[in-house]
């Protein structure tokens, strides 16, 4: 998939380490913490790519990187031809209008003391779009886009539930019209219920509006439903990544079909049937990964005389389908 | 199999500045000796609170069990002294928590934590209770268990906190071990082992294990039998093959239908339940699923559904049409 298709977004070698300082005078830096440490990969205009991972993978470090809410260490994040690490002032805020992002927990990424309409509209005042009146058309029309009352403008978000909060934050992300929307783990708070309204919201705009998502999530049943492709981390790397099926039908990396296989299936015959694979262990601290191969520690086909030795590169095993594994073709 | 709690019509309440809030509202079933019992149901439908009735953890004021009876082992545990509850209460009857950084003190290692709960209850003297100790967290899988009794919760991972909860729980071999959503703030990898130590530990202690989550897959791989819950209410209750593929509850039905799943075809659009749970301050008479459910008649609005059987006597349902919806006429 993909081949033929735009590229919107190109990441080469993202790398974002933070310091951890000591001393409460003179403050000195004792390590790192290699939150993202090499991330590449492309967003086709259009698609959905799923980021998934557990805590401590990178994910959500990888989304604020490219937006540059963080400063990135390495690497480059080159958007419809420009590189957006490179850029300043008023050339960045161009570009920003056109990149959005939807946060993890509604309630504590809307203001408090701003009623929904001047959230949702804060983005057109700030990039000074149209007069007052045609920013309140928006505002409303967005509104209605995201399935909430027009006339609930001038309420303030605590009257609202967590999952019209969501909607507050989607409609808010859309203000400027982005082609790009990262969705940090726009679910994960919500009931389950819920959720179900939200992605199928966020379906219908991607159709409606022909955005482009970075869908960052945990869970794993939600991320195929809605990715085209989708992409694993383990550790600030990127251990696998391919189209939607053949990752589930054909998943080449050990840690990937540890993690599909941890899920649970709400059928009880089908729970019977499987086979489960439980990794022992923790996920190693971020601030001293594992040397070699970062997933060798908790790794239930490891070899020792080469994993922990040599650092696997992510290779395009199958036609679309890559993985960073040294024995990967044995899975094939 | 011999009854080990049998709870009828549960009641709790909450007296708060904005109104009565109706959390529990009327629960009645029993669990067996050695059974696994899942429940389950999203905020707010009371799973929690009634597991804290029938531990009367429920703080008073602003709560109050307003009636029902909880028997365990042969006493109501709603109507015995403060004294004999605390006995039962982490002995034959203990918790495991959603967050254990929370539910341990932070300032006491784990080892001290453990060792007040076995002198307490078992009588037992320093060195007897260190070893049992060392044995407990070793059968969760603590690895070298002896040299982190001097540990402190932060010196421990979430899954390993987790972990030490449930060999906490264990120490006194309760009977009935009520674990309140023990893996939601866990990753899958995690979750999986922890899943797996409580099965493993279920069926070589023998005890009954109530599961509570909001996680239907977790159900569908640990429990026997299943009770839905929605708005205080019992919505459905049998075992998880009759509760997940003969599924009878509209709102149960729409709770499987918004979840998207590793062995469907991912282009289905997902059939979410519209409009959001109710509001447990103004609980109005009738079925508490009326506004959201697609199949509401006149009935249902006036009149609240019992929780009856179905096709099989285990199987029960408190819907006014579930034969109708079962055959497809409604």
């Amino acid at each position: 998939m993909g081949d033929g298709r735009e590229i919107l977004a190109q990441v080469r070698g993202l790398v974002k380490h933070f310091p951890i300082s000591r001393g409460t005078i003179i403050k000195r830096v004792v390590g790192q913490i290699r939150a993202v440490d090499g991330v590449s990969f492309d967003l086709y205009r259009g698609e959905t790519l799923g980021l998934v991972g557990e805590t401590g993978s990178g994910k959500t470090t990888v989304g604020r990187t490219m937006l540059r809410l963080y400063e990135a260490t390495e690497g480059e994040v080159i958007f419809d031809g420009v590189d957006l690490m490179s850029l300043k002032g008023k050339e960045l805020d161009r570009m920003r209008r056109r990149i959005s992002m939807i946060f993890q927990d509604p309630f504590a990424s809307l203001n408090p003391r701003m009623t929904i309409g001047s959230i949702v509209g804060e983005p057109l005042l700030v990039h000074e779009v149209g007069n007052k009146k045609e920013r309140q058309a928006r505002v409303r029309q967005l509104l209605e886009q995201v399935g909430l009352n027009p006339n609930f403008i001038n309420r303030y978000p605590h009257e609202f539930s967590g999952g019209q909060q969501q909607r507050i934050g989607i409609a808010r992300a859309l203000a400027l019209d982005p082609e790009l929307v990262i969705c940090d783990e726009p679910i994960s708070s919500l009931d389950v219920s819920i959720q179900a309204q939200i992605v199928n919201l966020l379906e219908r705009l991607q159709d409606e509006l022909g955005l482009t998502y970075l869908f960052i999530a945990h869970d794993l049943s939600m991320v195929r439903h809605i990715s085209d492709r989708i992409a694993v981390m383990y550790l600030g790397k990127i251990v696998e990544l391919a189209d939607r099926d053949s990752i589930y039908s054909n998943p080449l990396h050990p840690y990937t079909q540890a993690l599909m296989s941890a899920v649970p299936v709400p059928d009880p015959d089908l729970q019977e049937a499987r086979v489960r694979i439980i990794l022992e262990g923790d996920i190693p601290s971020p601030a001293s990964p594992p040397e070699g191969c970062n997933f060798h520690t908790r790794c239930p086909v490891v070899r020792l005389d080469h994993c922990p030795l040599a650092e696997p590169e992510l290779r395009e095993l199958q036609p679309g389908h890559w993985v960073a594994c040294h024995y990967a073709e044995d899975f094939q | 199999m011999n009854e080990l709690l049998r709870i009828k019509d549960l009641q709790t309440r909450f007296y708060t500045r904005d109104g009565v809030v109706h959390a529990v509202n009327g629960v009645s079933y029993s669990i067996d000796e050695g059974e696994i019992l899942g429940v389950v149901g999203e905020s707010g439908c009371g799973k929690s609170v009634h597991a804290l009735s029938i531990m009367r953890l429920i703080p008073d004021p602003p709560g109050k069990i307003e009636r029902g009876e909880v028997w365990f082992d042969g006493q109501d545990l709603l109507t015995v002294s403060d004294e004999e509850i605390r006995k039962v209460r982490g002995g034959r009857l203990a918790m495991v928590f959603q967050d254990p950084m929370s539910s341990l003190n932070p300032a006491m290692t784990i080892g001290f934590q453990i060792v007040e709960a076995l002198t307490l209850h078992l009588g037992m003297n320093n060195k007897q209770a260190e070893a049992r100790t060392t044995d407990l967290l070793t059968m969760v899988g603590i690895p070298d268990a002896k040299n982190r009794l001097e540990d402190y919760p932060h010196q421990f991972s979430g899954g390993m906190r987790q972990r030490v909860m449930i060999a906490m729980g264990l120490s006194c071999d309760p009977k009935l071990l009520i674990a309140d959503e023990p893996t939601t703030a866990l990753d899958v990898t995690i979750q999986a082992q922890i899943v797996d130590l409580i099965k493993r530990l279920q069926a070589e202690l023998g005890m009954a294990v109530m599961w509570i989550t909001h996680d239907l897959g977790v159900v569908a791989d640990v429990a026997e039998r299943v009770n839905v819950m929605y708005a205080g209410y019992i919505v459905e209750r049998g075992t998880v093959r009759d509760v997940f593929k003969r599924t009878r509850h509209p709102y149960t039905i729409g709770l499987l239908g918004s979840l998207p799943r590793l062995d469907e075809d991912p282009g289905t659009e997902l059939s979410a339940i519209p409009g959001l749970p109710p509001d447990l301050i103004d609980l109005r008479p009738g079925c508490p699923f009326a506004v959201r459910c697609t199949y509401v008649v006149e009935q249902c609005w006036n009149e609240t559904p019992p929780l009856e059987p179905t096709e099989s006597e285990r199987h029960t349902v408190a819907c006014w049409r579930w034969e109708e919806i079962a055959q497809g006429v409604a």
